[in-house]
């Protein structure tokens, strides 16, 4: 009966226009991504069973697949490390960033917009540069630290950065926005109308999250997992600024063997298996989760 | 913009008109003639096809065959914006980001008219709106939207006007307080309106002509009172108001009228109001022609003996009620309360009875029950 | 007291957002204080109130040239990741067409890999075919990863779009072009702009990638990532807490527009 009832519908998907325009579209974003994203990628996978050649930063094709070998088993720690403190990180972001973007979708009535733009605004100082204040707020000389000696939270001896809680906290705290916003659009999309429902047939609040909330925001929950998950893992800076050398992440590695020993084909047989490990972890997430139209 | 947007009118000519898509067809072969200046709906339920022959004349949407013709001029396959025909929008697809007045202006500036602001005053004038012009369609109530949205389609003057659902989003009152406003509109401006509605007592009160749409095709078509007192199928007859349709088979053959046994009780049918191809018939009648009287009492016309009241429900200005007859069918009853007389009892043993000529027959093939669900999903 | 806890539960979550924004912006506003610190070599201990580094946010050694290049990169980067991703964002959303679903796997795959990959990939290709990093590889990568984010942003926004507006145009004299001119675009337009303020703040935050694909070229977080090492200057405090607050006065100017556009 509607203009675009479920008859109609059907003949929308079918009756797009069936044209080159399309594919003339597709064509310069398409090409961009094939030179810059896909050609790289390949790129990395040639040179990564490269052995070395004459010169410093020359490099033969001697397809030495045991690079692979050699390069998991001797990063394997930082490589647990990496997903350990990722998922601790993304668990927390989660956990914070929830009832943050529950807030702003539903208890901020006109102030709505506004606190969207205040999650998004510290883009802006530079994460680098939050980091850094990071470490001098909980550091030996900071404030931080030292409103937290005299509250006797901690004592003068201990120290908070150059930690493995510093690096997780960092973490948690640079991809808290690629947590919030995914999760407050897919609650916003929720009628609160079927909460109240929830309400009306005897459920509790905490039921009522549990058994509506939760699982209508569940696109918002994968989404923002992943966008925190993904950066985490590969991330070098919150470790190289707020860590200590036993805090050391896959990234570190990946980093100094490209830029400081110029071991190009190690590096790009860690940073393929990375690339490979995450796009597996992904896949499988997905799949549970059973959210397959993210993108 | 050479186009038919001003030059066509006349009859609306849909021939064979067909619609299919990947695993259902739509529309199936519809042929049928709109009359010039008439108040034309589209009845029937979802799916029915009917919206999506709507949007093959307005053009958002292309026939799979068949012809669409506005007087000589073939519009099958013209762009939207080359015909002579608006829409009214089901939720009206008023541009939020425009004022009133620019939405009602569109299509004039679209076509390069020169005197935008008189025309649009004018028509806002005729929908009592001339004081919203600068708001935005959000500020506006339903009913407000909906005005503007005819608004913006008739000022237009289209050789034809589309209304998809136009009044499905308004509330009970205000349905028929528009429903009578369109009417008049359509009167005053003397445009060709084809309304598609699933709702039956829209289309009888807007409507002059009613095509009764199922599956694709068309039922039946006629005038409301034509349609009601004459169906010549179960569906229209179910979907259409309410009916009772009684299995029986036609025992004699008179030149006036058919004599038809229900169950061993024998009643007159008219033989012009009969559609039965053999022996076999479905005998049709109206509840409130019904008469119910107690068993002890005399009845004239046609008589059924032997039903017991099931269910009475009282509902003011009539009293409606459920009848169970010997060979365990349910009829409904719809007294008027105009008597005097005390509504009967459950339980009470009744007689039915009717005039003949009220009577009407469908072809015993037919589906005793096409049509009453889908028309209770409707109705929400 | 029982009133208190009442209050205190009815609010819980009000309360909770309230500590999750102080979360977000301690670093803020410690960046902020610290931007008035007289500080003379590093900017770790408060030393006294100045307004000195404020009048003079250039006053550290090629702060203001690798602010300069930032905005210069994010905003070709913008442009252009702007443009090609809402063109795939329409195909996408309007069209039907073979291949749907591989086009959907190459704008998810750069979301899904690790910048760190994304951008040693990168360099291993540049350094393969003898292309030297600088400014244009810088704007080569930024274009990369911002396709997708334009792409996903823009598609939301299109599929959220009811067809019948546009039908309603051509419905009322108004050709393919005037439709697109005169109700798509505007109707898409903010979320256009959302998608290249999101385009503008990742590329003007990203490190990781850019630091691979540089050269010698500076940016604004490259800056502070190496003169961190030897003591940051009070101008990077600065220039992070101005951009902070334009940035902020930008969308909130431009929230205030949408709603004077939507209502009156």
């Amino acid at each position: 009966m509607a203009f675009l009832s479920a008859v109609s519908h059907k003949s929308d998907e079918s009756e797009k226009k069936r044209s080159f325009l399309p594919y003339l579209l597709l064509l310069p974003g398409l090409v961009w991504l094939f030179f810059f994203f896909l050609m790289p990628i390949l790129t990395l996978v040639s040179t990564s069973t490269k052995t070395p050649g004459l010169g410093i930063g020359e490099f033969d094709q001697t397809y030495r697949f045991a690079n692979y070998w050699d390069a998991i088993v001797n990063s394997r720690g930082q490589f647990f490390r990496s997903f350990e403190y990722a998922s601790i990180a993304t668990i927390m972001a989660l956990i914070i960033a929830y009832p943050l973007a529950y807030a702003i979708a539903f208890r901020s009535g006109r102030w709505k917009n506004v606190l969207l733009v205040l999650v998004v605004a510290p883009f802006f100082t530079s994460f680098i540069l939050r980091t850094i204040a990071w470490k001098q707020i909980l550091g030996g000389q900071g404030i931080g630290f030292k409103f937290l000696t005299w509250l006797h939270i901690i004592s003068p001896q201990s120290h908070l950065t150059a930690s493995a809680f510093a690096v997780v906290a960092g973490l948690t705290y640079n991809f808290l926005p690629f947590m919030t916003l995914p999760l407050y659009s897919s609650l916003e999309r929720i009628d609160p109308r079927t909460m109240e429902a929830s309400g009306d047939l005897y459920a509790n609040a905490f039921t009522t999250f549990r058994k509506v909330t939760l699982p209508l925001s569940m696109p918002g929950v994968v989404a923002g997992t992943l966008l925190t998950f993904i950066p985490a893992a590969g991330d070098y800076v919150n470790a190289e600024i707020l860590g200590n050398p036993q805090t050391k992440m896959i990234g570190n590695v990946i980093n100094a063997r490209y830029l400081q020993i110029v071991d190009y084909p190690t590096a790009a047989a860690l940073s393929f298996t990375l690339m490979v490990a995450i796009l597996i972890m992904v896949t499988l997430y997905i799949r549970k989760s059973g959210t397959e139209e993210l993108v | 913009m050479v186009d038919a947007s001003t030059s066509a009118h006349g009859d609306i000519k849909l021939s064979n008109l067909t619609k299919a898509f990947s695993d259902f067809t739509a529309v199936d072969d519809l042929t049928l003639t709109i009359p010039e200046g008439s108040f034309f709906a589209l009845l029937g339920p979802s799916g029915c096809g009917k919206t999506t022959t709507l949007r093959m004349i307005a053009g958002l949407e292309e026939p799979t065959a068949g012809s669409i013709f506005i007087g000589n001029t073939d519009i099958t396959h013209m762009r939207p914006y080359k015909r002579p025909v608006n829409t009214v929008f089901q939720n009206y697809a008023l541009f939020p980001h425009l004022s009133i007045f620019e939405n009602v202006a569109f299509g004039l500036r679209r076509r390069g008219i020169k005197d935008v602001k008189e025309q649009v005053d004018k028509v806002l004038d005729l929908v009592e709106l001339p004081h919203l012009a600068q708001r935005k369609p959000l500020q506006l109530s339903g009913g407000q939207q909906q005005r503007i949205a005819v608004a913006r389609a008739i000022v237009n003057r289209p050789a034809l006007l589309l209304l998809d659902e136009p009044l499905g989003a308004l509330d009970l009152k205000l349905r028929r307080q528009m429903q009578i406003e369109l009417k008049w509109i359509q009167t005053e401006i003397g445009l060709t309106f084809v309304h598609v509605t699933h709702d039956q007592e829209e289309a009888m009160t807007m409507a002059d002509t009613i095509a009764v749409m199922n599956e694709g095709r068309i039922e039946q078509m006629g005038s409301p009172a034509d349609l009601y007192d004459n169906p010549k199928t179960a569906f229209v007859a179910n979907f259409l108001g309410q009916s009772n349709l009684i299995k029986g088979s036609i025992e004699s053959n008179g030149s006036e009228s058919l004599v038809v046994n229900l169950f061993g009780q024998k009643v007159a049918v008219p033989r012009a109001r009969s559609s039965a191809r053999d022996s076999s018939i479905l005998v049709g009648i109206r509840p409130e022609k019904l008469r119910i009287s107690p068993e002890t009492s005399s009845a004239s016309g046609n008589v059924l003996t032997g039903g017991i009241i099931e269910d009475v429900s009282y509902i003011g200005v009539s009293t409606q009620y459920q009848v169970l007859m010997p060979w365990g069918q349910e009829l409904m009853v719809f007294e008027q309360n105009d008597d005097g007389v005390p509504p009967l009892d459950k339980g009470d043993r009744i007689t039915l009875s009717w005039e003949p000529v009220f009577t009407f027959g469908l072809d015993g093939s037919e589906d005793a029950n096409a049509g009453s669900e889908l028309h209770k999903d409707e109705e929400e | 007291m029982r009133k208190a806890r009442r209050w205190f539960s009815r609010n819980l979550i009000r309360i909770y957002a309230v500590m999750g924004f102080t979360y977000l912006f301690i670093p803020v506003l410690y960046t902020f204080a610290f931007s008035f610190n007289n500080s003379s070599k590093s900017n770790l201990v408060w030393r006294g109130f100045t307004f000195n580094n404020w009048k003079n946010p250039c006053g550290a050694p090629d702060v203001c040239n690798a602010l300069g290049n930032s905005i210069k990169i994010g905003l070709i980067a913008t442009a252009i990741a702007t443009v090609l991703g809402t063109m795939i964002a329409f195909a996408l959303g309007r069209y039907a067409f073979k291949g749907r679903s591989l086009v959907n796997l190459l704008i998810f795959l750069p979301m899904a890999t690790p910048e760190l990959v994304l951008g040693a990939s990168l360099l291993t290709m540049f350094l393969n075919f003898g292309f030297n990093p600088g400014f244009v590889t810088i704007v080569i990568a930024h274009v990369m990863f911002c396709i997708s984010f334009v792409v996903v942003t823009v598609k939301a926004r299109i599929a959220s779009l009811d067809p019948r507006l546009e039908q309603a145009a051509m419905d009322l004299y108004a050709d393919e072009r005037e439709t697109f001119r005169r109700i798509t675009f505007p109707l898409l337009a903010p979320g256009i702009a959302g998608a290249a303020l999101l385009a503008f703040s990742l590329s003007f935050d990203d490190f990781i990638i850019t630091n691979f694909n540089s050269g010698n070229v500076n940016t604004f977080p490259k800056f502070v990532y190496i003169s961190a090492e030897r003591g940051l200057p009070a101008q990077a405090n600065v220039i992070g807490s101005a951009m902070f607050f334009i940035a902020l006065i930008v969308v909130l100017l431009g929230q205030v527009v949408q709603r004077r556009r939507k209502v009156s």
